[in-house]
């Protein structure tokens, strides 16, 4: 009796069928990051320059600082190179971020009068992390150049940390957009996370500068997993993965994506009416 | 037999509204509360565990109704009633909190024009983006995209930022493309508010080819007209109960019998009344043509419209104008039975006496319709009653050939005749 597009909504029993839904709205997802991308840079005249400049600008702040007042050791790489392998991946998570987090609540519109899976929202602000990444990536490659580096052939898994990257930006990209629909307080803690994070991830410096008996404590940021895999990677030899500390990174970034989704799908619904 | 394309089965929806008591949530009451009563916040705190009074409030409760494929629903009820919550429900924005809905199909909802418009972009990549949002696929974007553009008529401003278009374009850009949505089912709410009145015609004429194609489409308006003229059903929500399910007509006079208070009292009894006073209308009702007084008269019969009246000081009045003007239901007069127009002389009304209008053949359809009469002496306004009495016309043999009028064309009956000729 029931065809196969019958559609059944009933009280607290939501979202039975949200993954079809994911799928059926994989459209809407593109085009919502396409504007995104499209609206970042209207009216500008440097435009997408600015993708370029900022972790240009931050990784001469962070070598003149880091390397050359405080003399931090560098492992036998030009400091600079050093630390754009770091801003790289940082600048991705603290973009995913701050976007992830604010995209609910600058969506309001949205979410209010038409119906999607809310999840595409904080995923469409990934896209804009990712494209920002990519153009870095470029301004790497650059660099690289100038510096006569040739990386290691451990550069192919450099994709893998990525992939980190992105689990544990959506991960915490997702918590925050999910409580800054309740609590807007997050509007002030995600800048304030993004600026201290800056300082205590090893972006400006090698992780191997702290203390053994803190390195996994310290790993539990997983971001200082992939940082020291974006390293690794890219400048190979001297700057060997810690490889305790990187499962305790890894186990944290995926422990943040799954337990985000969840609770982001348990408050979902209410979004509509909180928001 | 068309098949049921929407179910709902008693629907609740329930929200909890906070009101301040002794505090509230959020830090900034907080810090507001320690800061300027510190001992008395310590002191309400350790009085009361709950500084918070909630009060459950029900949007929506028990509505249950299904609709057909191809069905036109309309929906009405005062603000506040609960229709657009019932079609936030109906489109997934909001969970039930009690009840289901079945449907069969894909929802679009307009529940606001230009949802998703962002102001930076232009015309043209709102289009897109609008179309997306609304769960067009991108090819049928593409495909559509000329009968967008030439419905909204905007082509010359295309790739010009929305934030820089009058809010006519705005809209009709907006409307451009939820036109073109094609939807198994369509939900409609107030949109058609806004926009000038060619727009607005341009809007209605649109939503009756939708209908025509056989979508089923589920329609809240405010504007009575659109929803006779374009639905074939219609459901009265109040106060988040379904009240009423039946023909537009039915409906709306319901509707609109609710909202019109004062219509059941007695003309005597009535405060609000204008003029000087020396002559006041007591009762008035209509008789038929054997000069009974009547609840409801026929299509073509023989009309009188008696009023009854008091003189204050029991004095002949010359120089009276009587006027007794027919409105429909949603208050449109028309037409006035006005003594000075019909009458060579004017009136003159003696005390304990009534005043007869009479209504030959009385060409109005069936329906139901309000008469507000009024009297002006030498030319100074004695006495104004607004929709003093009501007046049900059912169906009659207007025409005398034993053949029905319908009542759904127009407000008059028109006599003429046929011929065939050169």
């Amino acid at each position: 009796m029931t065809s196969s597009d019958e559609t059944v909504i009933v009280a607290g029993r939501s979202g039975q069928r949200y993954l079809h839904d994911l799928w059926r709205y994989r459209e809407l997802f593109l085009f919502l990051a396409w504007r995104d991308l499209l609206v970042r840079y209207k009216q500008t005249v440097v435009g997408v320059a600015w993708s370029l400049v900022r972790p240009f600008l931050t990784m001469l702040v962070l070598t003149l600082v880091f390397g050359k007042f405080v003399n931090m050791p560098s492992g036998g790489v030009p400091y600079s190179l050093l630390v754009f392998c770091g801003i790289l991946p940082w600048q991705f998570f603290a973009t995913a971020l701050s976007e992830s987090g604010n995209s609910l609540v600058t969506n309001t519109g949205l979410i209010s009068k038409v119906y999607f899976p809310r999840l595409l929202i904080p995923a469409g602000s990934l896209v804009t992390a990712l494209v920002d990444f990519l153009i870095s990536l470029a301004f790497l490659v650059l660099l690289m150049i100038w510096y006569r580096w040739t990386p290691p052939a451990t550069i192919a898994l450099l994709p893998l940390f990525l992939l980190l990257a992105t689990a544990a930006s959506f991960g915490v990209g997702v918590w925050v957009a999910a409580l800054m629909v309740k609590y807007r307080d997050f509007r002030f803690i995600v800048p304030f996370v993004v600026q201290f994070g800056l300082y205590i991830s090893p972006v400006g410096f090698l992780s191997c500068v702290v203390p053994e008996r803190y390195r996994l404590l310290y790993s539990l940021n997983p971001i200082v997993g992939v940082i020291d895999g974006f390293r690794w990677c890219i400048l190979g030899g001297e700057h060997a993965l810690n490889w305790p500390g990187l499962t305790v990174s890894v186990v944290g970034g995926f422990f943040l994506l799954v337990t985000g989704i969840w609770y982001f799908r348990r408050t979902e619904r209410t979004f509509a009416d909180v928001i | 037999m068309s098949d049921t394309v929407i179910t709902v089965e008693d629907l609740g929806k329930q929200y909890v509204i906070g009101h301040q008591s002794g505090g509230d949530d959020g830090l900034r009451h907080l810090i507001e509360a320690v800061a300027w009563t510190p001992l008395t916040w310590v002191r309400s705190r350790r009085a009361q565990k709950t500084s918070k009074v909630k009060e459950e409030f029900w949007a929506l409760r028990d509505v249950s109704f299904s609709v057909k494929q191809g069905e036109a629903v309309g929906i009405v009820g005062r603000n506040g009633a609960g229709k657009s919550t019932l079609l936030k429900l109906l489109s997934r924005i909001t969970e039930p909190t009690r009840g289901r809905i079945r449907y069969k199909g894909r929802v679009a909802s307009l529940l606001e024009v230009g949802t998703g418009f962002h102001p930076e972009l232009t015309g043209r990549e709102n289009i897109f983006l609008n179309a997306a949002i609304l769960g067009m696929k991108r090819s049928d974007i593409m495909r559509k995209f000329d009968e967008i553009v030439a419905f909204s008529e905007v082509e010359r401003f295309l790739d010009t930022p929305v934030k820089r278009y009058s809010s006519g374009m705005y809209v009709r850009l907006a409307f451009g493309v939820a036109a073109h949505l094609e939807p198994e089912i369509l939900v409609v709410d107030e949109v058609l508010a806004v926009g000038d009145a060619t727009f607005q015609k341009k809007c209605l004429g649109r939503m009756g080819n939708i209908v025509e194609e056989g979508r089923t489409v589920l329609f809240v308006s405010h504007n009575m007209a659109a929803i006779s003229s374009l639905c074939t059903r219609a459901l009265l929500i109040d106060s988040g109960r379904l009240e009423r399910s039946g023909s537009p007509q039915a409906v709306i006079e319901e509707y609109l019998s609710k909202s019109r208070a004062d219509a059941s009292l007695a003309v005597s009894a009535r405060g609000d009344r204008r003029g000087n006073g020396r002559v006041r209308f007591t009762k008035v009702s209509a008789l038929n043509d054997r000069h009974q007084v009547v609840e409801s008269v026929t299509s073509g019969q023989d009309i009188s419209i008696c009023l009854e009246y008091d003189i204050r000081d029991s004095e002949t009045l010359k120089n009276a104008v009587v006027q007794v003007k027919f409105s429909g239901l949603l208050g449109q007069p028309l037409f006035a039975c006005l003594s000075r127009t019909s009458l060579r002389e004017p009136l003159a009304l003696t005390p304990g006496s009534r005043l007869l209008c009479s209504i030959p053949h009385l060409p109005l359809v069936p329906g139901v319709y309000t008469y507000t009469v009024w009297c002006t002496i030498g030319g100074t306004l004695e006495d104004f009653v607004a929709e003093a009495g009501k007046l049900s016309v059912a169906e009659g043999d207007y025409f005398g050939t034993g053949n029905l009028p319908p009542n759904t064309i127009g407000d008059f009956l028109v006599a003429h005749t046929w011929s065939v000729g050169e």
